[in-house]
């Protein structure tokens, strides 16, 4: 009998050391993020020494990839030991859980610091914003839309520097008879999809991109215009090395660190790897944003809050939310991120060359881009993604195959 | 009541295994299902939408490959595994030298991860960076070794990866088999003049059939719980040449948001596995009390 009733206390001993957690001392937040390289590392600690000195307790979780990190917190959440504060994309990502009640309103703080008198550019606001309330704080803005340049690779190769997709299909193979790889390229989805978006982007321009991602207009889709995208895209491939599948990107952008291809298309955060190289911008390595109309993709992150059954938690939470924006913290933080700050009234005289192309761009609204995962679901943008990584992979799925399938995720209302 | 009363001190004690076996896998089993008739994004929600999931699921050209490649890997691991295995043990049963050297080379594949195994393939296989190109540096440009990167070969090259690792293991379970033949027989066998790869092939195979059976099973379970070496050697690439339902499954959880799916997609595992173990159970635990009683 002593055996069945240890059997039984067993079963209940996890029980009670869920509740013990819950019991947190003055200020204490748990992140839960997944900025786990270098260059990283070293922008969240911006955020957590700031909260220390608010005479915060910084309790981080840190899991490496996006996907994880989003997991776990989603897990944390339905399991009710919700952290603090999470990250996510700017995004629909987190849209789920608005709806269905799960993260505290940020209205309070935010209509009372004039959040949306100072967040730039306005389409912040509108991830963040749902039914007239901010359930979200953008903390930076990384643009997608790069290509990452070594300039003694064209330079030895003797062919001038591109500043469209077209431009750098018609030098390409010279570069190629000059033994160097053109194009380097990570074979994952996301980063086809990246370079998909890019080539898209630059050839038809936003509107156009608008048209498909946001209203789905199938004419616009049908009207002759992808099929050209899609026979570019193709033809890059020539150009990528057969040992791309499955490459990481930061392995890609290593080959064009080190001279051993000329280009990567990347985003911006691509130029932490330079830096860490000791490489210069504009020196070493040049930054161009293709094609003739320049944009700025609007990518980034967020932190959103989960609400808490505990009502301390909810003081601790707009307190952290009104730190992530003030103004010395944005540049702290970006400055170490080598993203761009999410308010124009921030110092960022430490920009390099790239950068300051990026800040000068942001500032002109017609030339902000968003980006197919602003508008629809993680479901819509991976089953977009599997078509063009197969298309890409595939010699024999035809443009007009790729078409078809494309044009059934559109309408699929995913 | 009898049935109850007996051997009660040991079935108070299996009660709380009884629980939670029936709680965690049956619950979470009925829970799976009828949340794949709803369409939950990220947290499950129950607005159902009839079998729109399965239907999404079945005109999905990457489930289909995902299956195609279960049964790919399946085969070819399964057959490489105990041929190979079976081969090795073979060989090192002729009373070699340093044999305890070679047990010890061929197990040790065996000792890793399958992210380990996943990643030491990854780099010899790349064709820019691994073998092929360190052929190319010693003058044999004619050799390719692209397998990875071809998406018609890349789950190849996942089984190769993969009887790398458990050959070693079925060629130990082999040995010990092989070990438990009597002397006499092989000397019965010698005096008829019968060839050696006979004898093995027709005698001795026969005999050391629950080796086989073994390792078999073993297999079997390591084939449907197949997800860490894909992910570390290709993650399911080129394109999703090398998915599988387990990755698909996976992909819905967590990154895709898209629980609907993937409950979907995990009830129509959970039916093919029963569908290949209803049987088999059938057997052991029906069949069989019968032929004792």
């Amino acid at each position: 009998m002593k055996k069945f009733f240890s059997i039984i206390l067993t079963l209940f001993i996890p029980l009670s050391f869920t509740n013990a957690s819950k019991a947190g001392g003055h200020m204490e937040a748990e992140v839960i993020h997944w900025w786990v390289s270098g260059g990283e590392q070293a922008a969240i600690s911006k955020f957590a020494e700031a909260w220390k000195d608010m005479g915060g307790t910084w309790i981080d979780t840190a899991i490496t990839g996006g996907d994880n990190a989003r997991g776990t917190t989603v897990n944390r959440i339905i399991g009710g030991n919700p952290p603090t504060a999470a990250q996510f994309n700017i995004s629909k990502q987190f849209v789920d859980l608005v709806e269905q009640g799960q993260l505290q309103s940020l209205e309070e703080v935010a209509s009372a610091e004039g959040w949306r008198d100072f967040i730039y550019p306005p389409e912040l606001i509108e991830t963040c914003e749902f039914e007239g309330e901010f359930y979200c704080v953008p903390v930076n803005i990384h643009s997608a839309q790069w290509m990452w340049i070594n300039n003694e690779v064209f330079e030895k190769a003797g062919v001038p520097k591109p500043n469209t997709i077209q431009d750098f299909i018609a030098v390409a193979p010279q570069i190629q008879d000059a033994g160097f790889i053109p194009l380097a390229l990570g074979g994952q989805p996301w980063q086809e999809g990246l370079m998909f978006d890019v080539v898209a982007s630059s050839t038809l321009g936003f509107p156009h991109m608008a048209k498909l991602y946001r209203d789905k207009d199938v004419e616009a889709f049908r009207d002759g215009k992808m099929e050209m995208v899609l026979q570019t895209y193709r033809d890059l491939n020539k150009f990528i090395d057969e040992g791309a599948p499955g490459r990481l990107w930061n392995d890609a952008t290593a080959m064009v660190v080190e001279g051993k291809a000329a280009m990567q298309i990347m985003g911006d955060w691509a130029r932490g790897e330079f830096a860490v190289a000791g490489k210069e911008a504009k020196v070493d390595y040049d930054c161009v944003i293709p094609g003739k109309e320049k944009y700025v993709a609007l990518g980034g992150d967020v932190f959103v809050f989960p609400k808490n059954s505990d009502p301390k938690v909810k003081e601790i939470q707009l307190k952290m939310a009104s730190m992530m924006v003030n103004p010395t913290v944005q540049a702290n933080f970006n400055n170490a991120k080598g993203s761009l700050p999410m308010r124009l009234d921030v110092d960022t005289s430490a920009a390099d060359a790239c950068m300051q192309m990026g800040l000068e761009l942001i500032q002109q609204p017609s030339a902000i881009m968003r980006e197919n995962d602003d508008w629809n679901s993680p479901a819509f943008t991976s089953a977009w993604e599997d078509i063009i990584s197969e298309f890409r992979n595939d010699p024999n799925y035809s443009v007009s195959a790729a078409m078809d399938d494309l044009e059934a995720v559109l309408t699929s209302g995913l | 009541m009898y049935y109850l009363t007996k051997n009660l001190a040991s079935k108070i004690s299996l009660l709380p295994m009884i629980i939670i076996s029936l709680t965690v896998f049956v619950g979470c089993i009925i829970y799976s299902f009828i949340y794949s008739l709803t369409g939950s994004k990220l947290i499950p929600a129950l607005n159902y939408v009839g079998f729109q999931q399965y239907e999404r699921l079945f005109k999905s050209r990457k489930w289909d490959v995902a299956v195609e490649n279960i049964f790919i890997y399946g085969f070819v691991f399964t057959i490489g595994c105990l041929v190979i295995g079976f081969l090795l043990a073979v060989l090192i049963d002729q009373k070699i030298r340093g044999e305890s050297l070679f047990r010890t080379i061929f197990l040790y594949p065996y000792a890793m991860s399958f992210v380990v195994t996943g990643l030491v393939w990854k780099w010899v296989l790349n064709p820019t960076f691994g073998l092929e190109h360190s052929m190319h540096l010693w003058g044999f440009d004619w050799f390719k070794l692209d397998w990875l990167v071809n998406r018609e070969l890349a789950i190849y090259a996942v089984c190769i990866a993969a009887v790398w690792q458990g050959a070693g293991f079925v060629m130990v379970l082999m040995l010990a088999g092989l070990r438990g033949i009597d002397e006499d027989i092989w000397k019965s066998l010698s005096i008829e003049g019968i060839p050696k790869w006979r004898s093995y092939l027709f005698v001795i195979l026969p005999m050391i059939r629950p080796m086989v059976v073994t390792s078999i099973v073993l297999i079997a379970a390591g084939v449907v719980k197949v997800y860490d070496l894909i992910l570390a050697l290709t993650s399911g690439g080129p394109g999703y040449a090398t998915t599988t339902p387990a990755m698909y499954v996976m992909e819905n959880f967590f990154s895709r948001a898209n629980l609907g799916q993937a409950f979907a997609a995990s009830i129509i595992m959970f039916i093919s596995v029963v569908c290949i173990l209803a049987p088999w159970a059938y057997y052991e635990f029906y069949f069989r009390n019968k032929e004792a009683k």
